[in-house]
């Protein structure tokens, strides 16, 4: 059923995206390869070809890319939009609850982002509880529902939280929304409510691989009870679900890697991660990728050794380093904040744009599909009137599967009749206002 | 005072090894007022520009900066910060951004700045030499935004540099900060729909309500400017029974129009019905942290009212405005012809002004505008245009060397002058860099 959707799915796309595109004349980041003067061919959402002379296929559309700068759409690894529900922080473990549930395609955001450059984007629970909510990957496919927007091949994932923000509900003179106290309430307690979720999800694995090995033996047996709490931890014991963890300080950050080795899982993405740089070799030691901002320091306490050098420490220690946003404006310039890592660490251009693009496709696993200009890849570019480490760039198009999905001269062109509509939609309501009023058209309804 | 000060900077070029005066040549000199000088030399005295030019040589005993390759420009000037008086945002006790009150003209943010917050090493790093301390009025010590405050009191400009706040001040009362009452719009994620949605502990405020609220805000406002007058009045007449008050005396350069008042607006309503209320009372007006300019363009630019604009980078205001309605409003200030400066509006990304101004570049600003925006018109907007902003003859020596466009984020900057004054360039960052790359 799903099979026969998809290929129906994929068909539809094929068609669609027929006519081959060819973007000429453009310096092209490709971000792993090398930059040149050249082409990008765009045939069935793929990028087909690559180089300095490539030869237009009879029908391709043709994209003048004179003077602009071609590089891989940006991913985003940390990002709370197109979602209508953040956290579920009742509860210190809320694995059961999900970020796939609360998709919103209509949010406004996307198509901000998308003029920001931004393709694909890590849809994470926000960090009110140690084991936060599950997590997915979307394309920024602004006008597509929720479904068509989901990242078809990458793994979902998980968030854990550590430091202030889930001590925050166990704070007696603290903000908090609940009125009673929610353990934990130290860094002491995050650790111990991480601890014993993976006990239970040991035993509950245990339980379900001795039901099965009955099951298989051709016993009789009473499979276990269902725990939809428990199920995602379990997943994340056997690598199918990937575990991205907001942190702050040193402290915990080895506290969550020794976690991992002890009940022998991963941690995929130290998420924020901003003392990452005071155990960078820890965290390369353990493959473990860190997702970091550029620049945000002093907002508040476990914030305030926050340095900018904080990606190119990382990165020069052999950490897979990613630049996120957490934030709907942030990341409409995650560019902007790539070149802050050439003035604070001296990486290179190749290096800075790696941040925002292969690296976080590395960390998300989808480095095969995206993240950088090759051969095979899926055709996600973002195209800029600058080069995209200038703060004087802007973006001039995005493709995503090689569909057109922003174009700043048909956004500006489109804005008199958006603006006409609104002025309509005024006068409307200003004639339905008059019709409500007492002494003015049908006095259908009593004045407030 | 000053005399005191004068002297003893006039004393100090006999010392051996005096500082604030040195000839920096072979740099483009960027004198922003100016065309730019190629091969050009800056001559600085008693930590004043005292040359400007080709070939300029220096004065016996005075140092050479060697600066070939290298940029020269003007510090750059962020025009409201929180710089000084707020540590760290989610620590109530290291936050003197918000005071309790509606009406506090007697409050002096320059005297809650803390020289030795980490924040301005940091900041001074990227070449920003002076700042506005904007007081925001959040009540509670908290963050700004949200609070009941109208008038909050004394912004003061002032260098970053200086063993204490009084050493670092250059304008101690340089605007009276005020949010001006306004009908907010909806707020954010719980702004409409379905009342049940909201977090607990959350309300909404209806539009009547809001309005209410603003009307007898505008109300309470008026009054109190127009108890000042009386106040003021009375001290002139020697009214019997007067009687000296601190809120009212410090409003009495504001009503003699010596100290503008800097009106924390937003929408076009609240620039409308500030500019209608700066004409009424006739006090000096800018326009703080407006969100976008509306029909407001011809009137601004007819009074001479200038801007303080908020930074670029940042979401449109309306869930239908044009994407870019944020980066290209210093464009739209300037194509209305109505002067502007810009200001961060925080201190941990004070140091990030000039990007604010290279995006500002990229929707439509030239890039001559978005320099001025950070340095000349805003020394002018405060009241110092003689003094900063530029690199003039008999201005102060606040500047910066570079390798490159400041308002590209690659730049470096390699040197910093206040005043003359070599400004050390370490900092927490940099320290934490070295520390911690070497860890074995």
């Amino acid at each position: 059923m799903m099979k026969a959707f998809l290929t129906t799915l994929l068909a539809c796309a094929v068609s669609y995206a027929a006519a081959p595109i060819l973007i000429q004349n453009a310096t092209i980041l490709t971000v792993t390869k090398g930059t040149y003067k050249g082409s990008v061919l765009i045939r069935d959402g793929k990028i087909a070809e690559v180089g300095e002379k490539v030869t237009a296929p009879a029908g391709a559309t043709i994209v003048d890319g004179t003077g602009k700068y071609v590089m891989p759409g940006i991913i985003d690894c940390h990002s709370h939009i197109a979602s209508d529900a953040i956290n579920e922080g009742s509860v210190s473990v809320s694995s059961m609850v999900g970020i796939p549930d609360t998709i919103n395609p209509d949010d406004i955001d996307i198509y901000r982002a998308l003029a920001g450059g931004v393709t694909t984007a890590n849809i994470l629970h926000g960090s009110a509880n140690s084991i936060g909510g599950k997590t997915i990957v979307l394309k920024m496919r602004w006008g597509k529902d929720a479904h068509d927007m989901i990242f078809q091949g990458a793994l979902p994932g998980i968030k854990f939280a550590l430091g202030e923000n889930p001590k925050r509900a166990g704070n007696p003179t603290g903000q908090r929304i609940n009125a009673t106290l929610r353990y934990p309430a130290t860094r002491m307690g995050v650790e111990d409510v991480i601890r014993e979720a993976f006990q239970d999800a040991k035993i509950y694995q245990q339980e379900w691989k001795d039901y099965n090995a009955k099951v298989a033996r051709g016993e009789s047996a009473v499979p276990p009870r269902r725990d939809e709490r428990l199920e995602p931890l379990v997943e994340v014991l056997e690598g199918k679900r990937l575990v991205h963890a907001h942190c702050y300080r040193q402290d915990e950050i080895l506290m969550l890697l020794k976690v991992g080795d002890e009940f022998g899982f991963k941690i995929r993405t130290l998420q924020h991660v901003l003392e990452g740089y005071k155990v960078a070799k820890e965290i390369a030691d353990h493959g473990t990728g860190a997702s970091t901002f550029s620049d945000w320091w002093a907002y508040k306490l476990e914030a305030f050794d926050a340095i900018p050098y904080n990606a190119a420490i990382m990165t020069r220690k052999g950490v897979i380093v990613s630049l996120n946003s957490d934030d709907a404006q942030l990341m409409r310039h995650l560019n902007d904040e790539a070149a802050k890592t050439m003035k604070y660490g001296g990486l290179t251009e190749d290096e800075a744009l790696a941040l925002i693009t292969i690296n976080p496709a590395k960390q998300l696993m989808i480095d095969n599909k995206v993240g950088s200009i090759e051969v095979g890849k899926d055709a996600d570019l973002a195209i800029y009137d600058e080069h995209p480490l200038s703060n004087y760039a802007k973006v001039d198009k995005v493709f995503i599967d090689g569909e057109l999905y922003f174009d700043r001269d048909k956004d500006i062109a489109g804005r008199p009749a958006k603006e006409a509509d609104k002025e309509k939609l005024l006068e409307k309501e200003k004639q339905m206002e008059q019709q409500r009023r007492p002494n003015g058209g049908t006095n259908r309804r009593p004045a407030e | 005072m000053k005399t005191c000060i004068l002297a003893i900077a006039m004393s100090l070029p006999l010392l051996a090894g005096a500082d604030d005066s040195f000839l920096i040549r072979g740099a483009t000199v960027h004198p922003v007022t100016g065309p730019e000088i190629k091969d050009g030399s800056v001559l600085v005295r008693d930590g004043k520009i005292i040359g400007i030019g080709h070939n300029l040589s220096a004065p016996k005993g005075v140092r050479v900066i060697e600066a070939k390759g290298l940029h020269v420009y003007p510090g750059i000037i962020d025009s409201g910060t929180e710089l000084g008086v707020s540590e760290i945002g989610a620590i109530r006790e290291s936050v003197d951004t918000g005071e309790l009150g509606t009406f506090n003209p007697q409050l002096r943010s320059e005297i809650a700045i803390n020289p030795s917050s980490e924040h301005i090493p940091v900041t001074r790093a990227n070449g920003i030499t002076t700042v506005v301390v904007m007081p925001m009025g959040a009540g509670g010590g908290g963050r700004r935004g949200g609070g009941g405050g109208i008038i909050n009191g004394q912004a003061a400009l002032v260098h970053l540099d200086g063993w204490t706040w009084e050493e670092m001040e250059v304008q101690k009362s340089a605007a009276m900060a005020m949010r001006f009452p306004t009908i907010q719009s909806p707020f954010g994620r719980f702004g409409g729909g379905d009342p049940s949605e909201l977090p607990p502990g959350f309300t909404r405020t209806t539009f009547t309500d809001q309005k209410k609220t603003y009307e007898s805000q505008l109300r309470e406002l008026r009054e109190f400017f127009e108890e000042a007058r009386r106040y003021q009045k009375a001290k002139e007449t020697k009214a019997p029974g007067f009687k000296p008050d601190l809120k009212y005396e410090a409003m009495l350069p504001v009503l003699e129009g010596k100290v503008p008042v800097v009106a924390m607006g937003g929408h076009e309503r609240a620039i409308r019905d500030a500019v209608k209320f700066a004409d009424d009372e006739k006090v000096k007006l800018i326009i703080g942290e407006p969100r976008e300019l509306g029909k407001m363009g011809p009137e601004l630019k007819a009074k001479n009212i200038p801007a303080v604009l908020g930074p670029t980078l940042a979401l449109p205001e309306h869930e239908d405005d044009g994407y870019d309605s944020a980066y290209s409003l210093p464009a739209e200030f300037y194509k209305a012809g109505v002067k502007f400066a810009l200001g961060s509006f925080s201190n941990e990304f004070s140091r990030n002004l000039p990007y604010q101004a290279g995006t500002a570049v990229a929707f439509g600003l030239p890039k001559e505008e978005a320099l001025k925006a950070i340095t000349i018109n805003a020394a002018q907007i405060w009241g110092v245009g003689d003094k900063l902003g530029s690199l003039e003859e008999g201005k102060w020596a606040d500047l910066m060397v570079t390798d490159g466009d400041p308002l590209e984020t690659k730049t470096q900057v390699k040197q910093v002058f206040i005043k003359g004054k070599t400004v050390d360039l370490e900092n927490k960052h940099h320290r934490l860099y070295e520390k911690y790359l070497a860890r074995p």
